[in-house]
């Protein structure tokens, strides 16, 4: 039995302690936000938090979380669903283009922004180079990352 | 296919749009609580009614054909006959519809077109049947070459690829539903409120007649406009009277990714279904098959329920996918002993060098000749002979491979992502012996394609599997099976000649390679004035199996053109822009993107010490695109600083998402330039994950502008592949302008350690 703190709630599920915490949230808790990439830990796509700190959760055995907090894609938004500033920017900058790594993105660059608020584009660089997004969209990415940060205007739409 | 059969008709005087609909058959009808459906399809026959039911079910029903539905509380929704892997295609389409219906943009939703039989995407299915019905013969693209095959065979057109989505989905279905929509709709009310339909004017989802002061909503005349009579040619609007064309309207798609419930094939929990998941194993070397399975400890091992020996896999499900895949692990297995005698690279590229041999300095199939190339090439004053190389590429969607199916009372249901679900429909069919209607395929969003899911080999795997084990199963492939055992983009080879006359003008140019998949037109330089060029195929087997990648025959002509063109550039003493410029005397669009790329990149200005700039310019599905890279050599290594793009698709109707796409095929083909490439060891693939089969990361993004002209009055051209085929020619032009020295063969980063 694996008892941790998932998105705010306390959980206990019965899953093999060596099981990693990806798929213990996509398979037994139900939240499939969180992607399998490569199960190695080199993509960025399984990105969660472990008390607050980015994890590759496909690499993470679950009895690493034992009595500890892990954070989703979907525990990010606020109290009543509300967006949280990186979300808003992701949509702003119409980042995605298939959606498959930004779960991924948005963990890292969401702790990122809580430690450096104001990263410069070397601390973008070194918090987002482990997530690896095929589709391409990485400038978005960089850009979306600024304007939550309020260093960069959101894009004028219709633009 | 009798419907589909192409037409040599003379009748030029017709627009292309009268062809279609006349080829078309364009259909009304009533939707429950009095809404309007109206469709286009290319059957005999009115499907409406058939298909209205499966279209108002509800939001959870998926796929195909063009459709516009104005429910009774005057939403209006597009029904998009394309997946959605990332392009943006379905807002874009909904943007056309809603453009020609005079739709309030507000009340526009989109909803993918149900997987069903009556459907094809019919316009699709209409560029690869009758090509030559369109008189554009440049931007046709009979793509993807395993289309044809289906074509022939079963019709199974479903497809989203090829870039097509908004040049042939939306500009001949899209915009004529939302078009025919709105002319019913008048004319119900010009019935209604006795007035001309001339004097009523729409906008946004409403209809006015200012005499009378009369106003109604479009669902108020929703069921009545279906009784009005169908206009299969609709007047669209000029470009100047678009509302939402051309405009960059928010994605519809984009909210659910990035609050994580965004659904893509490997998300699919069945309600009501209690899912077992399977690993499988497949065979390293393509075409071989179990001979015999050791399962060792894997059959104990927690939460495993059966181990499968399908013969062309080792299938082994469990309670996780985790678990599976741990016992998939322990598992070893005998593979037959492979046909093919290609054991490495090195036993590749002999193969294609002994079909190039054979075919000489005259042999081969002829693939475009002008003039006579032998004889200039013999007669110029400057001759350059070159020979490149690509190797194999993997696709690498971020999604893996994956399929659930359940097989239940002669049933299945399968839910994958797929760019080809009518496809994937008659392959599950054919794998587990069942009609085709009695397969109902659900697809979800994707999580990346980029060709490889035109292949549907896996849905019939997962099929199979869970009509084996009698359980709804959910198959994933580990990366490394998507890796090593998949279907890719082909090596190739390419040997060159050019000759240059004594004014330092390209007069000869022979080209001569061994694959030729799409589009057809993909190995000839038509847009430069060559006044002798003969490109000739010889034909050489393969030995991993073949699937379209993300602008297929472009990805590896591009860099030899544009490469070997640069080389000529050289060898001529001429600047590569303006030596290519002069090339394109007979080509405006092409020479306007370059002089636009010559201002936007600062081409002609100074030189930063340590950094160079390298241009290519290729038209691909129907969009010329010129790129310049600047590369800084000053490490020793090449580390990317800018990308300018200029491209020319006619008239971009999502600018922000037309430049998502360029910006993604970019980064794209950046990867493949610096780091794609499969080894084989003893007929396998070497690489199994992102560690060694390397994609270009944030901290090694250069800047990328993108710049578009819309040169209009021409059919529009696709965003999803033109952004890709000039990058890497560009990089090894920019790596020679900085070094001297020319790379002929890709990947470049390993050639600079």
């Amino acid at each position: 039995m694996a008892s941790f703190i998932l998105n705010g709630e306390p959980v206990s599920i019965d899953a093999d302690p060596a099981m990693p915490i990806l798929w213990v949230v996509r398979e037994k808790a139900g939240l499939a936000g969180t992607k399998f990439g490569c199960g190695i830990a080199q993509c960025g796509a399984c990105t969660v938090h472990l008390d607050g700190q980015p994890v590759r959760s496909c690499s993470t055995p679950v009895s690493m979380a034992e009595g500890r907090e892990v954070t989703t894609i979907e525990g990010i938004a606020g109290p009543n669903d509300e967006l949280t500033a990186v979300q808003e920017a992701w949509i702003s900058e119409q980042v995605p283009q298939c959606g498959y790594c930004q779960s991924g993105q948005i963990m890292s660059a969401t702790a990122l922004l809580r430690d450096n608020p104001d990263p410069s584009d070397d601390d973008i660089d070194a918090a987002m180079s482990g997530n690896i997004c095929r589709c391409g969209t990485y400038k978005r990415i960089r850009q979306a990352i600024k304007v939550a940060a309020g260093s960069a205007q959101p894009r004028n739409e219709e633009a | 296919m009798n419907d589909m059969t192409p037409e040599k008709s003379g009748k030029k005087e017709r627009s292309k749009l009268a062809k279609w609909s006349r080829r078309g058959f364009i259909g009304a009808g009533v939707l429950a609580g009095g809404g309007l459906l109206i469709g286009i399809g290319v059957r005999p026959g009115n499907p409406i009614d058939k298909l209205a039911p499966k279209v108002a079910a509800g939001e959870g029903e998926q796929l195909v054909n063009s459709w516009v539905k104005i429910d009774a509380d005057n939403v209006v929704t597009a029904i998009v006959p394309h997946c959605e892997m990332g392009q943006g295609a379905h807002s874009v389409l909904a943007q056309m519809l809603a453009d020609e219906l005079d739709a309030d943009w507000d009340l526009v939703k989109v909803m993918q077109a149900p997987t069903d039989g009556s459907y094809i995407v019919s316009d699709t299915a209409r560029m690869f049947a009758a090509p030559f019905t369109l008189n554009a013969a440049n931007w046709i693209e009979p793509t993807w070459d395993g289309l044809f095959t289906q074509l022939g065979r079963s019709m199974d057109l479903m497809i989203t690829g090829g870039s097509s989505s908004i040049r042939s989905t939306g500009q001949y279905s899209m915009r004529i539903a939302g078009a025919a929509a709105r002319k019913m709709l008048v004319g119900a009310a010009a019935d209604a409120w006795g007035v001309p339909s001339s004097e009523i004017v729409t906008r946004d989802s409403m209809l006015f007649h200012e005499a009378s002061g009369k106003s109604a909503t479009y669902a108020q005349f929703a069921s009545a406009a279906a009784e009005q009579p169908m206009d299969a040619t609709p007047v669209l609007k000029k470009a100047k009277q678009y509302r939402l064309m051309g405009k960059s309207k928010a994605r519809t798609d984009i909210p659910a990714k990035v609050d994580g419930t965004a659904q893509f094939g490997i998300d699919a929990v069945p309600e009501g279904l209690d899912l077992s998941y399977a690993a499988v194993v497949r065979p390293p070397v393509p075409g071989t098959e179990v001979v015999r399975m050791d399962v060792g400890t894997a059959k104990q091992m927690p939460g495993v329920l059966q181990i499968l020996n399908m013969g062309d896999h080792v299938a082994v499900v469990a309670e996780s996918y985790w678990h599976a895949q741990q016992a998939a692990n322990a598992i070893s297995i005998e593979w037959s002993k492979p046909a093919s005698p290609i054991r490495t690279m090195d036993d590749q590229y002999q193969v294609f060098a002994k079909a190039l041999d054979e075919a000489g300095e005259t042999g081969g199939e002829e693939a475009a000749a002008r003039g006579d190339a032998q004889a200039a090439l013999g007669n110029a004053a400057t001759r350059i002979d070159a020979e490149y190389r690509v190797p194999y590429l993997a696709h690498a969607p971020m999604e893996p491979m994956n399929c659930t199916a359940h097989v239940e009372g002669g049933k299945c249901d399968i839910w994958t992502s797929t760019q080809v679900p009518l496809a994937a429909r008659s392959e599950v069919a054919k794998a587990l012996g069942m009609g085709a209607d009695d397969i109902t395929i659900h697809h979800p969003y994707l999580g990346g394609a980029f060709g490889r899911r035109l292949g549907a080999e896996y849905v019939a795997m997962a099929a199979r599997v869970a009509k084996a084990t009698g359980y709804p199963v959910k198959m994933i492939w580990s990366r490394e099976e998507d890796t090593q055992k998949a279907l890719y983009r082909d090596a190739d080879t390419c040997r060159m000649r050019a000759g240059i006359d004594d004014g330092g003008r390209l007069v000869a140019f022979d080209s001569l390679f061994t694959q030729r998949h799409d589009p057809p037109e993909a190995c000839v330089p038509a847009m430069y004035d060559i006044p002798n060029t003969s490109i000739r195929v010889a034909e050489a087997e393969l030995h991993l199996p073949f699937q379209a990648w993300r602008s297929v025959d472009h990805s590896k002509q591009g860099f030899f053109i544009e490469s070997f063109i640069d080389e000529a550039a050289h060898a001529a003493g001429a600047d590569p822009l303006d030596f290519r410029l002069a090339l394109l005397s007979e080509a405006p669009r092409h020479k306007a993107v370059l002089e636009k790329l010559a201002e936007i990149s600062d081409w002609r200005g100074t030189r930063t010490e340590g950094t160079a700039k390298g241009v290519a310019i290729v038209e691909s599905f129907g969009t010329i695109v010129g790129e310049v890279v600047e590369v800084d050599m000053s490490s020793g290594k090449p580390e990317l600083v800018n990308v300018w793009a200029v491209c020319d698709a006619g008239y971009v109707m999502s600018p922000d998402g037309f430049r998502n796409q360029i910006e993604g095929g970019i980064v794209f083909g950046l990867t493949a330039a610096l780091y794609g490439e499969l080894d084989l060891e003893d007929g396998a693939i070497v690489q199994s994950n992102f560690h060694d089969y390397r994609m270009l990361r944030m901290d090694e993004m250069p800047e990328i502008e993108v710049a578009i002209i819309n040169s209009g009055d021409v059919p529009i051209g696709g965003a999803g592949e033109p952004g890709l085929p000039p990058v890497a020619p560009a990089l090894a032009n920019a790596i020679f302008a900085a070094t001297g020295d020319r790379k002929r063969t890709l990947p470049l980063a390993k050639q600079f350690t």
